[in-house]
Parts: structure tokens; sequence; C-alpha cells
């Protein structure tokens, strides 16, 4: 391959270059008060949110056996949208202090 | 059906336009509908829906997604089209930086429409040279024949791969979008020995992700992509010139490459305009040499890269220019002549007009022409509005 311009393309995969780089708040899930709509699963523009199972602190017992969304925090860029949307209000957005 | 080869019909500018993309192999098209663009992309969902062109055709809710969806599908490797005027053209802003900074082959049509308030569907040039920052080629179309060719051409022009850059190709609206003209459908076996599919040196590729267009620092490769961008614009000049040269060898076609002269071979006075009013133009120069005048016309097609030398070598020996816009830049004449001025400063001592014409569609017509002439032999410079009306 013979480049003769330069274009702005990284060799490696955004796999790689993980937005949260970009990020300076991180949301937080209160999983005691989430419901597993999963809304904020589907409006995450970064897809930074996982959908899991397992036995993450619920509100009851028959939410407890349901999928959880989980923050994968090295690609979310915290851009909030998250805590917006949540119909519970139990994602709280904090600055994060850079390590 | 009758054969394609050498077809040679009546068609509008839009029409025209819709057959170069379809001549082009195009094989994606996304548009949002603008008067007065609308009928390009009409015909060409309706040459889709008849099979007539093999491409998929994407429907989107806006300008905006309509280039963010070609710029999508051309870094997967395939020639993608889209078409647009006026104020879809501004709405498109953000992602024509996205197009070049890409370095992405894309062609658009553009259609040349007033931008508003108030509201206005006519002939007017503000709206691609509102854009002339972008990192685009741009071409400003003369005939219907023109506007179908320059499609090809520009594709070729485009996907070189000293250039990779993005290309609009503009008409006047409905001076040549809604008017008919002869128009000849060019030989598909002849248009593929010219223009072969797209190459894309670095396109989107399953098996190794990549990251495209996604972050650079001060300290990275920001500031070196914009300068190989600035270096590519410049070498497209040698570009054009070429592949202008072999189309016309090819379809026996005469066009100029960055510039066209008109009888500036011992003219002291000169007219400089883009477009439609070249014509009529052209057609002054012929009346006033009757008349013993010797004044020629230079039209300049591509307005980036901008033809600095060509220009500049052109009036070397005349005694005043004229440079008509169909725009205006707020506060400093038409776009064009502060181009020319910003070229000629400290290299040529010739003195230099901006005349504002046509704005809005206004009439320019062969008495406007003739007054511009006079009043660049009668010693006038300046900046002065054509044909406006006394406002009380
Ligand atoms: S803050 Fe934004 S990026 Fe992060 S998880 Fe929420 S929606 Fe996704
Ligand atoms: S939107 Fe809120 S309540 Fe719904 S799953 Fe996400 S965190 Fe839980």
């Amino acid at each position: 391959m013979v480049k003769t311009v330069m274009v702005p393309v990284a060799e490696v995969s955004t796999r790689n270059h993980p937005t949260d780089s970009w990020r300076i708040q991180k949301p937080t899930i209160q999983y005691d008060k989430c419901i597993r709509c999963m809304i904020c699963w589907k409006y995450c523009p970064d897809n930074a949110i996982e959908i899991k199972t397992g036995d993450e602190k619920a509100p009851n017992e028959r939410v407890a056996k349901m999928e959880f969304p989980a923050i994968d925090y090295k690609f979310c860029k915290g851009c909030g949208i998250c805590a917006n949307e949540c119909p519970e209000k139990c994602i709280d957005m904090e600055f994060e202090v850079i390590q | 059906m009758k054969s394609m080869q050498d077809y040679r019909t009546i068609m509008t500018g839009n029409d025209a336009v819709a057959y170069g993309a379809k001549l082009a192999r195009v094989k994606l098209i996304s548009a949002y509908p603008i008067t007065p663009q609308t009928t390009i992309v009409e015909k060409l969902a309706s040459m889709i829906a008849n099979d007539e062109l093999d491409a998929k055709y994407v429907k989107v809710e806006s300008e905006h997604s309509a280039l963010a969806t070609v710029v999508s599908s051309e870094l997967a490797g395939v020639r993608s089209y889209t078409a647009t005027s006026s104020h879809g053209l501004l709405y498109m802003h953000e992602m024509l930086h996205w197009a070049s900074g890409q370095r992405l082959p894309i062609v658009m049509s553009v259609v040349n429409r007033a931008i508003g308030p108030p509201w206005n569907i006519w002939a007017d040039q503000s709206d691609t040279m509102n854009q002339k920052d972008t990192g685009w080629m741009q071409v400003y179309c003369e005939s219907n024949q023109e506007a179908l060719d320059t499609i090809i051409m520009g594709y070729k022009i485009a996907e070189n791969k000293d250039v990779l850059l993005p290309l609009m190709s503009m008409e006047d609206a409905f001076i040549l979008s809604h008017t008919s003209e002869p128009v000849t459908i060019r030989d598909q076996e002849s248009v593929n020995e010219y223009l072969p599919d797209l190459d894309l040196p670095f396109k989107i590729n399953e098996e190794h992700p990549m990251g495209y267009g996604s972050y650079d620092t001060p300290d990275g490769s920001f500031m070196e992509l914009k300068k190989d961008m600035v270096d590519s614009m410049q070498k497209a000049k040698r570009i054009i010139e070429d592949e202008t040269r072999k189309f016309n060898e090819m379809f026996g076609t005469e066009y100029g490459g960055l510039i066209e002269k008109y009888r500036m071979e011992d003219a002291d006075y000169a007219i400089i305009a883009t477009g439609t009013i070249a014509s009529t133009a052209r057609y002054v120069v012929d009346i006033l040499r009757k008349k013993g005048e010797k004044v020629g016309l230079i039209r300049i097609r591509y307005f980036r890269p901008f033809p600095y030398e060509e220009i500049l070598s052109s009036l070397k020996y005349v005694k005043a220019a004229g440079v008509i816009d169909r725009s205006v830049s707020f506060s400093s004449g038409g776009p064009t002549y502060v181009e020319i001025v910003q070229g000629l400063y400290g290299k040529l001592n010739v003195p230099l007009s901006s005349f504002i014409a046509g704005i809005g569609g206004r009439d320019v017509r062969i008495q406007d022409i003739e007054n511009i002439y006079e009043m660049l032999k009668s010693g006038n410079s300046g900046t002065y509005w054509i044909n406006v009306k006394e406002v009380r």
C-alpha cells in the first residue's frame, strides 16, 4: 500500500483507544434503586454499558434475578446521558479525581 | 431501448447530473430533498426503482445525515454520492469537514441557491462560497453538459491517490438545474475505461479494525494532517489539468482545466466570472469585440484549488480587470475578487474591481455586463453592486 497522502487512521482498533480518557464525570449506578429497565443501556452513545447477570445488590428478590446494567469505565466518556434518562434517577454523576 | 452510446438528447441540468452519477457507477446515494436540487435525487431514485442503476438509496431525515451516510459508505470503500443546495449545504457544514479531514473522495452536486432570510430559492453562489474553507474542491459549471461531465471527471480527480479530497460540482439554480439543453449521455464503456472502480487505500476492514479520524493531540499529527490537505490541494492542480485533458481527448470536449480563457490573447480589459454569468459575459465579449473593443473573459472553473498562477499570467498585460461575483463576502466585496486580490498582491499592479451581481437570482443581463466593461474602461475601481434598485 503506497500512502501518498496523510490519512487520520489509527492502525489499531478504537478498542485500544478507550474513550474513558475524555471523561471528567463518572456515572455510578445505585443498584438498590435500579429497576433493570435498561433504558441507560439503550441510550448510552458509546455502548459503554454492558448487560450482566449475577448478584448485584437489588431492591428486591424478583429484581435480583434479572439482568443488570454495568458501566464499562474503559469506554464511558462521562456524558451523563444515562443519568439523565434513568427513570429512577439512580445514576449519580460525580467529578472524577484524575489519578 | 436505444443504445446509450453517444446518446444525445435534451435534458435539464439536474437530470444531466443524475446521469453523471449513474455513469460514474455510484453504489450508494443518500440524500434529502431540497429545492432546486430535488429532481437530481428523484431522478436517481427512479433509476434505481427501474433497475437502470445498481445502487443503494438511503433516505435520511436531514442533509447532515445524508452526508454522514455518504462519509460512512465511502469509508467502507463504496463510491458514494449526494446532492444538496443552499440551507441543506449549510446544514452539512460539520460533515463537510469530516469528509475532507478523513480524505474521502466523495463527489457531491450543489445547486447554487440563495441563503435566507428572507427565503429565496433562486441562483446565488453564497451557499458554496461559504464552504470554500472546508477542504473540498469546488467546480462551477456553465452548461448542463459540463454538469454531467464534471461528475465523472470529479470522481477521477478526487480519487487520485495524490489528492483524496472530496469535490463539489455546482450548477446555478434554475438557470441550469431546471432548464433543458442538448446533452450527450456518455457511452458507459468509455466512462468505465476513463474512470476505474474506487480503490481506497484505507477502507474499513472487519478483519483488522482500526480507528478512523478518532482523536489527536497538539503534539500528535493534527497540524501535519491539515498541512497535508493543503499540499494535496496544491497537487490537485496538475491532476485536474491532466484529467481534464484526458477527458477531452476521450470524449472530444474542450474543457479548460482550472480556468477557461476567451479572447484574452490581446485583451486590454478582462472580465472574470464563474458559472452561468460567464456564458452571458462571453456573449458580451463577442458583441464588444465586433465594436473593436479589446476585451476578454476568464472563466474560473475551479475555485478550489484556486488558480492563482493561471489568473496571474492571464492578467499580465491587461489595463484593468473586473471580477463578477454572484455572492458577497460581507464587508469585503465578492469572494472571487478577494481571492484574486490576495493572489495578485505584490506580484501585479493591475486595477481590479469587484462587481456584485445576480444575488438572490436577479437577472444578470447583457446590458449589465456592458456597463461593467464601460466602468472598467473609464478607470473606475472599487466595489460595485450591479443593477440594484434605489432603496428609500
Ligand atoms: S455517562 Fe455516557 S458514556 Fe458513560 S455510561 Fe452513561 S451514557 Fe454511557
Ligand atoms: S436506566 Fe436506571 S433504572 Fe433503568 S436499568 Fe439503567 S440504572 Fe437501572
